[in-house]
Order: C-alpha cells, then sequence, then structure tokens
C-alpha cells in the first residue's frame, strides 16, 4: 500500500494543477450523496410488507436516525482525523473515505438483509459516516497549496460537489431499486451493493489521481499570488482551537448553517402550506430541486468572489442580506408572490452553500496552511450542531405557532424572524474576527517560541 | 509557470478526461433536478 503514502503523490515538474480539482470532485460528488438518502426512507419502511407497511417494518422516524448518525459521525470523524490527514496525505485519507464509504453500503446492506437496524446504523451511520468526515476534509489543504492565488475558488470548487451530489445519489438510487425491486422486495439489499461499489471506484479516482505540489515548488504564478491576500502564518491545530477568532467562525458557520438547513428540511411542506391550493406537490418538489441548485452555484460563486472581495466581507453580506430576505419573506407569502417567495430563498441558499464553501479560505487567512485541513475538521462541529438545533427550531417553532390557532399559511413567520436575528448575531461575530495574535503562530524551535514568549 | 507553459497533447487529453470523468455524471444529475424543477413554474 506504499502508493498511498503522502511522498508518492507528489507531483512531477511541470504537472498541471487543473488536473486536482477533479480528484477532489471525485470524492465530493461521491459523498454527497449523504444528502439523497431520505429516497431511501420510504422503501426501507416497506421492506417486509413490500407495497404498505408491515408490522415489523421500520417507522420513518426510525429511519431517520441512519441519516442524523451519518452527520455526527462526519462531525466527528473531521474533528478527530484532521491531524492525521495532514501527515498522511490526501490519497491515504481519500482511500480511507472511499473505503468506509463503501463499506457502510454493505454493512448497511447486510442490515436490511437481516432486518437489522442496529446494522443499518453501525453501516451508512458509524462506518459511512467517518468516510463522510473524512472525505469532506481530505482535499481542503491540497486545494489551497495548489491555489494559493485563488483559494476561495478551489475549495468552493470541491465543496460543490457536495452540493450537487445528492443530484446523482437520488436519481441514481430510484433508478436502480426500480430496476432490482420485484414482488418479493424492495430493491434496496442489490441497490445498496452497487451503490457501495460504484462509488467505491468513482471515489478511486480521486485516489489515483490527486496530487500534491512538491515542497518549494510554485504552483501560482508569482504575481497572481502576491495580488490576493497572503495566508497567515501558520498557527498549530492544537493552538488555534484556543483562539478567540476560532470560535467566532465557530459561531459565523453554526448560525449561518442552522438560518439555512432548517428550512431546507422543511421547504417542501413550508411553500405548499404557505401558498395552499397553489402548489402541487411535484411543483415543491421542483422548489426543493432548484433550493438544491442554489446551494450548489452558491458554493462556487460566493467562494470565488471572496477571493475578490475577501472573506470578511463576503460573510457580512451573507448575514445582512440573508437577515433582510428572511425578515421579507413573511410579506412576499401574504403577497401572495410565488415568484418573490422562491427567489428570495434561492438567494439565502446561495449564501447557505456559500458559508461553507468560504470557510477553508477564511481558516488559511487566519491560521495559515499548515494545518488548515485539522482546523477545518474541528470547525465542522458546528455543522454537527447546526444540523439539530437547525430543523428542531423550525419544526418546534411550527408546531407551537400552530397550536395557539395561528393558520398553517402564517406558522413560519416567527420562524423567519428568529432566522433573521440568528444572522444578525453571526454579523456581530463576523464583525469582531481580527488577526490571529502572533503569539499564536507556530514555532518549530521550542527556544525561538520561548523567547518570543519572554519578549 | 504551468498556465502559462504549453501543454502537451497527452497532457491536453489527461486534463480533458479527467474534468470529463466528474463533469458527465455532474451534468446528468443536474438535468434530473432542472427537469423536476420546471414543474415549479408550470
Amino acid at each position: 500500500m506504499g502508493f498511498l503514502d503522502r511522498e508518492r503523490c507528489i507531483a512531477p515538474p511541470g504537472y498541471d494543477r487543473w488536473r486536482v480539482p477533479p480528484a477532489a470532485l471525485a470524492i465530493h460528488l461521491s459523498i454527497g450523496q449523504a444528502y439523497a438518502f431520505s429516497v431511501f426512507n420510504l422503501p426501507l419502511s416497506h421492506a417486509i410488507g413490500i407495497t404498505t407497511e408491515a408490522p415489523g417494518d421500520w417507522k420513518l422516524s426510525t429511519i431517520g436516525w441512519v441519516f442524523s448518525t451519518a452527520i455526527v459521525f462526519l462531525g466527528l470523524s473531521a474533528f478527530t482525523f484532521g491531524r492525521w490527514l495532514e501527515d498522511a496525505g490526501p490519497r491515504k485519507a481519500m482511500f480511507a473515505s472511499a473505503t468506509c464509504f463503501a463499506t457502510g453500503f454493505f454493512v448497511a446492506a447486510l442490515g436490511v438483509q437481516l432486518h437489522s437496524i442496529w446494522l443499518v446504523y453501525l453501516g451508512y451511520g458509524v462506518i459511512g459516516g467517518i468516510g463522510l468526515g473524512l472525505g469532506y476534509i481530505s482535499p481542503v489543504s491540497t486545494l489551497i497549496k495548489w491555489f494559493p492565488d485563488r483559494p476561495g475558488m478551489a475549495t468552493g470548487l470541491a465543496i460543490m460537489g457536495f452540493g450537487g451530489g445528492a443530484m446523482i445519489g437520488s436519481p441514481l438510487a430510484v433508478a436502480l431499486m426500480d430496476h432490482f425491486k420485484s414482488a418479493t422486495s424492495v430493491g434496496v439489499v442489490p441497490t445498496f451493493v452497487a451503490m457501495g461499489a460504484i462509488y467505491f471506484v468513482f471515489m478511486m479516482f480521486g485516489v489515483f489521481t490527486v496530487r500534491l505540489p512538491a515542497p518549494g515548488s510554485a504552483p501560482a504564478p508569482a504575481a497572481a499570488v502576491r495580488s490576493v491576500r497572503p495566508p497567515a502564518p501558520d498557527v498549530h491545530v492544537n493552538r488555534a482551537i484556543s483562539t478567540k477568532q476560532f470560535w467566532l467562525l465557530w459561531v459565523v458557520l453554526c448560525f449561518n448553517v442552522t438560518a439555512g438547513i432548517g428550512v431546507l428540511g422543511q421547504a417542501s411542506p413550508m411553500i405548499q402550506e404557505m401558498f395552499t391550493g397553489r402548489i402541487t406537490p411535484a411543483a415543491a418538489a421542483g422548489f426543493v430541486g432548484l433550493l438544491s441548485l442554489a446551494n450548489m452555484a452558491g458554493r462556487f460563486l460566493w467562494s470565488s468572489t471572496s477571493d475578490v472581495i475577501g472573506r470578511r466581507l463576503t460573510y457580512a453580506i451573507f448575514f445582512a442580506l440573508g437577515a433582510l430576505l428572511y425578515s421579507l419573506v413573511p410579506a412576499t407569502g401574504r403577497a401572495g408572490s410565488v415568484v418573490l417567495f422562491v427567489a428570495a430563498y434561492a438567494v439565502i441558499m446561495t449564501m447557505y452553500g456559500g458559508g461553507f464553501a468560504t470557510i477553508p479560505a477564511y481558516l488559511r487567512d487566519l491560521f495559515g496552511v499548515m494545518h488548515v485541513g485539522a482546523i477545518h475538521g474541528r470547525l465542522l462541529t458546528a455543522w454537527s450542531v447546526a444540523g439539530v438545533a437547525g430543523p428542531a427550531l423550525v419544526n418546534y417553532i411550527r408546531e407551537f405557532e400552530i397550536a395557539r390557532g395561528v393558520p398553517k399559511a402564517g406558522a413560519y413567520s416567527v420562524t423567519m424572524y428568529i432566522m433573521a436575528g440568528l444572522l444578525v448575531i453571526g454579523f456581530i461575530a463576523n464583525w469582531l474576527v481580527t488577526p490571529v495574535d502572533a503569539r499564536f503562530r507556530f514555532e518549530p524551535d521550542p527556544a525561538g517560541a520561548a523567547a518570543r514568549m519572554a519578549a | 509557470m504551468r498556465e502559462t507553459s504549453r501543454r502537451s497533447g497527452a497532457d491536453t487529453f489527461k486534463l480533458v478526461a479527467s474534468w470529463l470523468v466528474v463533469l458527465i455524471p455532474a451534468a446528468w444529475g443536474v438535468s434530473q433536478v432542472v427537469a423536476k424543477a420546471a414543474a415549479l413554474f408550470k
């Protein structure tokens, strides 16, 4: 397995750096399938009854924990293995990610075959979730090293793949289940096995084509590098998490994600309830698809824009414009304007995706390149928290409003105003971000560090 | 520099092939979503 070593993926002289983003995209387009796991919910809930729910079939709420477990383990593995990844190199990390992700599918298939939900949790949730975390952070520092002149665009390109992964994963799963289903099977078991194999092969493309720039080489024209904000001096990951900048960015990411993820999960019922009788379930599915496209496009557009206008200003726009749009959404519902409602949410979703995609470059600006992947991994715990808090907030407030007699069409207004409030807090946190103090800089020579501290 | 130096035919082929490997499935996925999103404005 020596070909996985960091030294073996150093690029030869003259290597074209534009061959590296497809390697990162292969990983992110694959693991982004996680966002499409809901297509399995209904078939899994009929695994015994086939056409209808039978005694012993899993409830939807039970199946819902598969995705939640995977997201929790995404955050945990990114937190735990981020530092290892920096030493092991991207190829080994991508290989480990592909192995875990595919094994997760195979174990989950066994779980469905034996009708053991715990095996499904272990497979797709735990093992697959570890693959998600490893895969999510593995190409980040590699791309930042290859594109010192455009770090936002480069990482945005990869993270855009994660947003787009569901667009491939969802129709692929539906097509495979249609192919494999029979009078005695919903077709989930062979679909899981096939998807595990397909994604493993696709991710191997990334494993074999990823390259690191040779130490001391200049992957980008010097003039282009000089024209952008230089990375900060390196900060060790263990020291980075003791800075106020890390925790301010944690709040920035957490609140930006909370505001978006809750609405994303409720988009279909929300538009149908706000425009009762005008929006069919098929049109609502189209709305969800449109939001996914906006989410994906925003990842690339905003992160690229941040290379020009700076990260702080980019996030300031996210929070200011996001708060304004959330405040206006209830009015578009009352005015009965579907077009304005859809347009407002599409813009909000571009900023939700942009928040994910721009954060690695923000970390690079503050903490340098050395441990940016590991620091990014630790920051992703904000995503895990937001993934639980966002949907819970939206669901709880909606139920509370309906319980106190508010019509369904108006039950989302308070939620929107609370989301706007969260974004205002995010705006303040982002505005408080300042350069990291020199005392946190990484000092390879401990004596030098001690002298600096003494001085 | 890499971007300004001339690419050989083999390098160009590898570059284009790499991007096609990821862009073809991505384009298929996007087309599926666009078809679904069209229902919103019918």
